[in-house]
């Protein structure tokens, strides 16, 4: 067990560390920016002493390593400055956004783990058969597609005849006519479901292909003739067996997978329109708006790292051999 | 059964060491997988450099109305600016392919060399090069990718540099894990012992050993390349100049392709993309089958030790 204790000490440590690197990556990629944070505001009339008046404001005239003491302060205290386009601080802005994403993605890995797991188990259990096949080919095909293509096909041809919407996050009128809370909520459930199914089909590639390959690691273990001799069932032998033990390398990959599709998310939302973190960068970037960028771009890394530490957790919960 | 059984190279074969061309005709005829990759990707290159010779209508020429439907003159349809969009497609092959090998080469050239220096040297330099790649595998590559474009500003040059940048690390770890094994080789503490520098023995006997592995990774890499420079040509983050798949879909987006209807301006550069990365997926995962020896015995592993065909072949109930 003490083993075991240093190795989740050992892997904090290294969360803790990354996360000072991708804060203070932060300051020097912002940092090497074009101008500074004063010719970057659009503010008409200003003057050049107003301006200066600014740069003493914002800490622009200290040192380097001034600023970046600074700037450690601010951020350990959850200061990311304002946005540049309303004005607002940044965690403010950043936080309904998330709050829009989370249940997307959640419901996008659902769906990928169900299709995920279902088709490998298929594939796996029946090799070499058309449907291992099947599996196989489309799991390379969804694999190669560009998400954000995927996501314009979606719309093209299935938002149509299911009479899905494929902007924004809610119908506006049912605000006002008070059509009560399920009816709301089926609402927010369609404009979920086609980007929550795009994040599905992208990750689906990649799920299918690993439950398969270890699947079929696991089914030629030596318990599964055991299992098999005692006389249980083939669905006993799968899901108490075989998918039980090829559950490491899945849950690891989902929790990574997790972290990086909040990155995903940019190219899906901003073709859903769908006002999440993701579309919040995408409209960042088109107003150069700097401090949200940072601001995100320091979150999505924190949640990334987050999700790594997690899945060492897991890991170690599933297999405590890895602390050998 | 035992490894003893595993087929083994015989000993004349491998000092016969077949010329390029051959190695690579057998090895396409082993992995048929390879083989319908390595076509695609032939005739993706072909299309690459001769297309402008051959696309029907110029790249910037209004050839008819906008979002004009699939005809026998336009087999693809017309865009939003009416420029035919099979010569589009054609036009666009080069720039995307131009990146892809691009920037899997920056990684390659970056990843490689640190790869090799640390898993040559070991010790603390190993060390410390290994914890900053751990560092930069974990910050997200899109969003990383997207701050440094909005900050450099959009061409071709940054977009190749920054793909490089982001995917050096995994390149990095799996050429500094193969180089541990071949620094342990005999031949390399011979040439060490008879006083050969580092240099000369990284170039002469590391280098040759690995680089069939660097290779496989980079054509991997290439997929990767591809897939990010669409999705920063569809942020608007592109080089505006030029006109690529990933640039393609964009506008056909922006422009609102979709309420048009216009699928013909979206569906061609998307099904493009998928071909090039599944041609490209196909071609290095066979070779890195063929070349990464560690899999290679986990394959063995399986095919000779693990796997048992099941008695009976009845789907889950």
């Amino acid at each position: 067990m003490r083993a075991g204790w240093s190795y989740v000490g050992r892997r904090a440590v290294f969360a803790l560390i990354t996360v000072l690197i991708a804060i203070s990556l932060n300051f020097v990629l912002f940092r090497l920016a074009p101008g500074d944070r004063t010719s970057a505001l659009r503010c008409q009339g200003c003057t050049q002493e107003f301006k200066q008046q600014l740069r003493i404001d914002f800490g622009l005239d200290k040192s380097v390593p001034e600023q970046y003491v600074i700037y450690l302060n601010q951020t350990l205290r959850g200061d990311f400055g304002r946005s540049f386009v309303t004005e607002q601080p940044v965690i403010s802005e950043l936080w309904q956004p998330i709050k829009n994403t989370l249940p997307m993605i959640l419901l996008g890995t659902i769906i990928s783990i169900m299709l995920g797991v279902t088709t490998g188990v298929i594939a796996a259990w029946r090799r070499n058969t058309l449907a291992d096949k099947a599996t196989v080919w489309g799991g390379i095909l969804f694999y190669s597609l560009p998400t954000q293509w995927l996501a314009l096909m979606l719309i093209l041809y299935l938002a149509g005849p299911l009479n899905l919407p494929t902007s924004d996050i809610a119908d506006p009128y049912l605000a006002y006519s008070n059509a009560g809370a399920w009816a709301e909520f089926v609402d927010r459930l369609k404009h979920m479901i086609l980007p929550a199914a795009t994040i599905g089909l992208v990750l689906f590639g990649e799920y299918t292909l690993i439950v398969r390959s270890s699947m079929l690691e696991a089914l030629g273990e030596d318990y599964i003739l055991t299992a098999r001799a005692k006389g249980l069932s083939n669905w006993e032998i799968i899901t108490q067996h075989a998918l039980r033990n090829s559950m490491l390398p899945i849950v690891t990959l989902v929790f990574l997978s997790l972290g990086f599709i909040f990155g995903g998310t940019i190219l899906i939302e901003s073709v859903f329109n769908y006002p999440g973190i993701g579309l919040q960068i995408y409209e960042s970037v088109g107003n150069r708006d700097y401090p949200m960028l940072q601001g995100a771009f320091l979150l999505l890394t924190v949640v990334i790292i987050l999700m790594n530490f997690l899945a060492d957790l897991l890991y170690f919960k599933l297999d405590p051999r890895v602390t050998e | 059964m035992s490894f003893i059984d595993a087929p083994m190279t015989p000993l004349d074969e491998v000092r016969k060491s077949p010329s390029r061309l051959r190695s690579l005709l057998s090895f396409l005829r082993k992995h048929p997988q390879a083989a319908i990759g390595f076509v695609i990707l032939m005739l993706f290159v072909f299309i690459a450099i001769f297309g402008p010779y051959f696309a029907p209508y110029g790249e910037r020429e209004q050839v008819g109305p906008i979002f004009g439907t699939p005809s026998s003159a336009h087999p693809l349809g017309l865009d939003d600016g009416g420029i035919d969009v099979l010569s589009l497609l054609i036009y666009g092959a080069r720039v995307t392919l131009i990146v892809g090998f691009a920037g899997a080469v920056v990684a390659m050239l970056v990843g490689g060399s640190i790869g090799i220096i640390s898993g040559y040297f070991g010790g603390k330099i190993d060390n410390a090069m290994m914890r900053t790649t751990d560092y930069f595998l974990v910050l997200p590559d899109l969003v990383l990718m997207i701050v440094v474009a909005s900050i450099w500003g959009r061409s071709l040059r940054n977009i190749i540099i920054i793909i490089g940048l982001i995917y050096w690390t995994f390149m990095a770890r799996l050429i500094r894990a193969q180089v541990k094994v071949v620094r342990e080789r005999a031949y390399v503490k011979r040439a060490q012992a008879l006083g050969a520098t580092h240099t000369r023995i990284i170039f002469r006997h590391v280098i040759p050993q690995i680089a069939p592995l660097l290779l496989a990774q980079t054509v991997l890499m290439v997929a990767l390349a591809i897939f990010l420079e669409t999705a920063i040509s569809f942020l608007g983050l592109g080089d505006p100049s030029v006109a690529s798949w990933g640039k393609m879909i964009e506008t056909a987006f922006s422009r609102s392709a979709i309420s048009y209807g216009a699928w013909w301006a979206i569906a061609p550069p998307g099904i493009a993309v998928a071909l090039v990365i599944m041609a490209f997926n196909m071609v290095g995962t066979a070779a890195e089958d063929s070349l990464n020896p560690r899999l290679r015995v986990s394959h063995l592993a399986r095919r000779h030790f693990r796997l048992r065909p099941l008695p009976d072949k009845e789907p889950p109930k």
